[in-house]
């Protein structure tokens, strides 16, 4: 029973973790972008009158909330309603749940009980969430479909090409990194990485596979259909492409579902190169200095220090997306392809062969 | 596997697949396959096959489903515009109906008299497991639908380029 209890409070962490950073994003993305482009940004629902700095935090984290949920569900006529209303939640929910096989920490200790600071332990992880962010193209291809408009079909069906086209480089990629660990298991993976290479060096992933860490990154950025592969929605030729007649809570659901997919390539960028939860030279009992130095330190105190290093490297990677939004225009469709299928799958592979290489040479 | 468990997921998976041929909509019959193929998937998960579920959702709920889905979608199939399928068609189907039924029957008694009491190894279903499998014990079919696939490949590069 307190298993039972211990693993829904891990999981239902995760996924709350997950909507409130989903929610954080789009005012980073607001307020990152006007910085950017020299605007203001949002400014305007303030609570304490003019503040000098209005950072607009109660736009996007309040007033743009209550907006999407009290607005108008309109479907357009001669739609398909059933589809059209299960399209955004059967593209979200299969992303929602990807998390539960991420490990945020090592072990928290309670009372002597030791709990593993990751919702579902499963020996086929890579697989998992490979299997869950494909399903997830069924939300845009549906919601394309449903909608019963030229824009929406245009973008659904741009989306299915896209996302089956940079699932292959992105699964390429992570294999790779599988070779190099000798897992699937992410938790696994991310204890490995706590080793030092030369004493001095953390092992972590980027180390061993640069090129597969440019490969993902890419391909998790077509992945979640954002600048510089945001096809299925170009709003300058698609109108917003799938989810065109989509108004109020439903197009809310498809604008987390972006969110959340970049919060997903985040946290697996993060786990897979960077060491997910590991602090450098930190042990369980403490730090432990390569110059012979160690610095014992309590050990809710050294979970503490993994998950907030967790987070940090996950929020860093989620600016970085949104940075590379903001600064990059938009491929063409057929550069779009040719850059999945001629240039990222062949260098995934020959990564992939390489790798294989060196570890049957050198093992 | 138990008993109520077995039925809880075959009679709505029996259900759905009926459904696929049974909807006059293309778009919703490929979306019952899709939920076919899921619900195999956690038939898999219930027989500690995990690496064959991971599999079956990656390859075939998301990815070739997908590409049904995008070939209805293009050519905008509508439920009138489906031919009526010939008589010859209909009775291959039924006799090739029978036939796989008297297999699967043949297989169903030979296996269960055997096979269902002893227990499974311990790495039953692993990626280690089902790996060294493939590339030892299997190597030949694994690599004869490795070329059928290539040509499959090759086939398609031709077609497109006429």
């Amino acid at each position: 029973m307190i298993d039972f209890l211990i693993t829904f409070s891990l999981t239902l962490l995760m996924v709350l973790m997950v909507l409130n950073l989903g929610g954080l994003l789009l005012w980073v993305e607001r307020k990152g972008s006007a910085v950017l482009q020299d605007r203001i940004g949002a400014n305007r629902a303030a609570v304490f009158g003019k503040l000098p700095f209005n950072l607009g935090i109660v736009n996007t984290l309040v007033a743009d909330p209550i907006k999407l949920f009290t607005k108008e569900d309109f479907v357009p006529q001669g739609a398909d309603k059933l589809l059209h209303t299960l399209a955004p939640a059967i593209g979200l929910v299969p992303l929602l749940v990807t998390f539960i096989v991420i490990p945020f920490g090592d072990v928290l200790i309670i009372g002597g009980r030791e709990i593993t600071l990751q919702a579902a332990n499963l020996n086929i992880g890579i697989l998992y969430v490979l299997a869950m962010v494909s399903l997830s193209v069924y939300g845009v291809v549906l919601g394309g479909w449903a909608s019963n408009n030229r824009w929406a079909l245009l973008g659904g069906i741009r989306g299915s090409a896209q996302m089956i086209s940079y699932e292959i480089p992105l699964g390429l990629a992570l294999i790779g990194v599988v070779l190099a660990f000798g897992s699937l298991d992410l938790q696994e993976i991310t204890r490995a990485q706590g080793a030092l290479i030369g004493g001095w060096i953390p092992a972590w992933g980027i180390v061993y596979q640069p090129v597969a860490f440019l490969i993902f990154l890419a391909a998790g950025i077509a992945e979640s259909k954002r600048i510089p592969f945001d096809l299925p929605e170009a709003e300058s030729e698609l109108i917003s492409g799938y989810f065109t007649e989509y108004s109020g809570s439903k197009q809310a659901m498809f604008m987390l579902g972006d969110f959340v997919e970049a919060i997903i390539v985040a946290g697996l960028i993060t786990t897979l190169f960077f060491g997910g939860w590991q602090v450098p030279f930190l042990l369980r009992d403490g730090f432990h200095f390569p110059w012979g130095g160690t610095l014992a330190l309590p050990s809710l105190l050294v979970t503490l220090l993994q998950v907030g290093a967790f987070t940090l490297k996950v929020l860093f990677f989620c600016w970085l997306q949104i940075m590379i939004r903001w600064t990059l225009p938009r491929f063409r469709y057929d550069q779009l392809i040719s850059l999945g299928w001629k240039i990222l799958l062949p260098l995934a592979l020959a990564n992939v062969m390489l790798t294989a290489l060196i570890i049957l040479l050198f093992e | 596997m138990d008993f109520v468990t077995f039925f809880a997921l075959a009679i709505p998976l029996v259900v759905i697949a009926i459904m696929v041929i049974a909807h006059p909509s293309p778009v919703y019959s490929a979306l019952f396959l899709v939920l076919t193929l899921f619900l195999l998937a956690v038939y898999f998960l219930f027989l500690d096959a995990h690496m064959v579920a991971a599999l079956q959702i990656i390859v075939y709920a998301g990815a070739i489903m997908v590409l049904f889905l995008f070939v209805i979608m293009l050519l905008n199939l509508q439920s009138d515009t489906q031919p009526t399928p010939s008589r010859g068609l209909g009775r291959a189907a039924i006799i090739g109906g029978v036939i796989l039924v008297a297999e699967l029957g043949l297989l169903l008694q030979r296996s269960s008299s055997e096979q269902a009491e002893s227990a499974l190894p311990e790495n039953f279903g692993t990626v280690e497991a089902l790996g060294s499998q493939l590339f030892t014990t299997y190597l030949l079919p694994f690599e004869i639908t490795g070329i059928l696939l290539l040509v499959a490949v090759v086939g398609a590069v031709v077609l497109a380029k006429r």
